[in-house]
């Protein structure tokens, strides 16, 4: 039997050798908290493996561990809420979005309360298989009435989303990257705006429409792509819902192909997002979508993983070529 | 502090709980029907609640320092109106309106119609999680305020309930009070047939919490226990209430017990007929 080569335990995305922020989501927190006394905390027994430690560390009077039970995690931070505090609750994105929907839905959205639940291991960040991969998070939440949903791409969105999210009156949805984060977007001419999309890079041949970390490969495959003389917009769609819908219709009403790309499955996402709103708008056209395939993945290393279900910079590339002339010749 | 149950409080919360019964047999003949089982077995403990112990201000429903009373039954809806009535918070006049189109009170508690209506009730088990985050957040703030939730033994199903319970006791929350309706009945028939939860009391106490049985439709020990769960320190409360749905008419006493009852059109005015002598003749 061959020695295995990699391992499930490789659950970092970031490239080797890129430039990382240690849990910028508890960082952001805790210091929004020296700011705003009305910031509290809550993990369902999750707080060191969804960077809220770092918020606990500094704010223990503020942080509250409701234990491994979502329901009540998600429901007590509506009555934190209720009662004028601004509460953010993390778990991981399977937990809250399966598990405690109920709760979300009728304790949270319905009263349209400023609790911010915070999700770890968004769409396929994890080697461990359906149990932790959140596949689905954003089908199943993008029906929900009153409820923002931010899918940021790197450690700088975090940073910047954290104030937004607390000022914004209404509940929100994190998609979070934890633990060391990739920091790309610094060297962009970027700021975080709720709701806002923003176009990194313009280019004449094609524009990448992504979200979440797939901002980061779509940003790698376009330099990539240059070198092929194949010139690459992308604009970051940090706010899933609302959706920057100006924003789109602006990018993707044009000759270019247009390329879709998010760490989520093919049903529900961002790609459906788009393709809905050119449609409403009679503007439908052919988009490429770059996402997850409609099935229950592999448990493996997260390289090996982003290769095989086409999330790799290499496979947007290929998807890109391909498109453009009809096969993914290097 | 112990406040002595007088005669004067004592007939004060029996003459709200009447009031109470009374308007919601009227809230149930505009409709024809609807939980008015439920309604007349619990108006005792909501009379207590709301004319002797819950601090609020009905002029200003949304006073930061008012108790708080979660219901999480929402179907239970019908009694509360007409405790929020007999409280001040809305017209007496008003609940003829229950279940009508474009009313302030419709057939579940949801809390953006209603003033003093605190959550949206509906989907069970979701009372005491919300009482949880309220009662840790109140504490935080050195607000003195009690919560209270009224949930139903039905409701005891619920996973949510539970892990609510285990937060509550674990984090010392004796700002909280859950009162559990044990009317022993849930939608599909007798609580012991559907899923049993008894024994109730003992399962409280094994979560930690100070828990206290009672009748539920005797004003004099439901008094004793409110007194006794305000002033407990340590340890949230619950205090289980043996319920008779129906309770104060005969008619609907004796009725084939129901989740969701039907009177007649000829038997409301019956009913407020027995209502009013076991009133005035007990």
């Amino acid at each position: 039997m061959p020695k295995p080569t990699t391992s499930a335990m490789i659950a970092s995305f970031a490239d080797p050798g890129q430039k990382t922020t240690s849990a910028p989501f508890g960082h952001a927190l805790a210091r929004l908290a020296d700011q705003r006394p009305d910031i509290v905390g809550l993990s369902a027994d999750l707080a060191k493996y969804t960077d809220m430690h770092v918020f606990r560390d500094a704010h223990p009077q503020r942080f509250f561990q409701m234990g491994m039970a979502e329901q009540v995690l998600l429901g007590a931070a509506a009555g934190m809420a209720e009662v004028g505090l601004v509460p953010f609750a993390s778990t991981y994105s399977v937990f809250a979005t399966r598990r405690a929907y109920d709760f979300l839905c009728l304790d949270i959205a319905e009263p349209n309360l400023n609790v911010n639940v915070v999700g770890a291991l968004p769409g396929l960040t994890t080697g461990y298989g359906p149990s932790h991969q959140a596949t689905e998070d954003l089908a199943i939440l993008r029906g929900m009435p009153n409820l923002t949903i931010v899918d940021p791409c790197d450690s700088v969105d975090i940073e910047q989303c954290v104030p937004a999210l607390a000022a914004h009156p209404g509940p929100t949805y994190l998609r979070l990257l934890r633990g060391n984060v990739p920091t790309v977007l610094d060297q962009y001419d970027y700021r975080f705006q709720l709701g806002k999309a923003a176009e990194l890079r313009t280019g004449r041949d094609v524009v990448l429409i992504s979200t979440g970390l797939m901002t980061m490969r779509a940003l790698a495959a376009a330099d990539r792509l240059a070198t092929d003389h194949i010139d690459v917009a992308v604009l970051h769609v940090p706010t899933i819902k609302p959706l920057d819908t100006t924003a789109i219709l602006r990018a993707a009403d044009t000759d270019r192909l247009v390329v879709t790309c998010e760490n989520h499955t093919i049903r529900g996402g961002l790609g459906e997002s788009v393709a809905a709103t050119l449609a409403f708008a009679g503007k439908a056209r052919n988009i490429v979508p770059v996402a997850l395939p409609d099935e229950f993945l592999a448990a493996g290393a997260l390289p090996t993983l982003h290769e095989r279900y086409g999330l790799s910079t290499d496979a947007v590339v290929d998807r890109v070529r391909t498109a453009m002339h009809g096969d993914p010749a290097r | 502090m112990t406040t002595a149950i007088t005669t004067d409080r004592l007939d004060r919360v029996r003459a709200a709980a009447y009031r109470i019964r009374r308007h919601a047999l009227d809230m149930g003949e505009v409709q024809g029907q609807g939980y008015i089982g439920q309604a007349l077995g619990v108006a005792d403990i909501l009379a207590v609640a709301y004319t002797d112990q819950l601090h609020h201000r009905p002029d200003d429903p949304h006073w930061p320092g008012r108790d708080r009373f979660l219901l999480s039954i929402g179907h239970y809806a019908i009694a509360l109106y007409a405790a929020l009535a007999e409280a001040g918070f809305i017209p007496v006049e008003e609940l003829e309106t229950y279940g009508s189109d474009g009313s302030r009170l419709p057939m579940s508690g949801m809390a953006s119609y209603t003033p003093g209506m605190e959550i949206s009730g509906g989907s069970l088990g979701h009372g005491l999680t919300v009482a949880t985050g309220m009662a840790l957040g109140l504490r935080h703030q050195g607000n003195p305020a009690r919560v209270y939730n009224l949930l139903s033994d039905g409701e005891l199903d619920e996973g949510s309930t539970w892990e609510a319970a285990l937060a509550c006791a674990h984090h010392g929350l004796d700002n909280v009070t859950a009162i559990v309706d044990v009317n022993a009945l849930q939608a599909d028939g007798p609580t012991a047939g559907v899923l049993r939860t008894e024994p109730v009391t003992d399962k409280w106490r094994a979560f930690g919490w100070h828990a206290t049985r009672v009748d539920g439709n005797d004003p004099a020990a439901l008094l004793a226990a409110f007194d006794d769960m305000r002033t407990h320190r340590g340890s949230p409360a619950v205090l289980i209430c043996d319920t008779r749905i129906g309770c104060g008419v005969p008619l609907l006493e004796d009725r084939e017990k129901a989740h969701f009852m039907r009177v007649d059109p000829d038997e409301w005015q019956i009913a407020r007929d027995q209502l009013s002598e076991g009133y005035h003749h007990a």
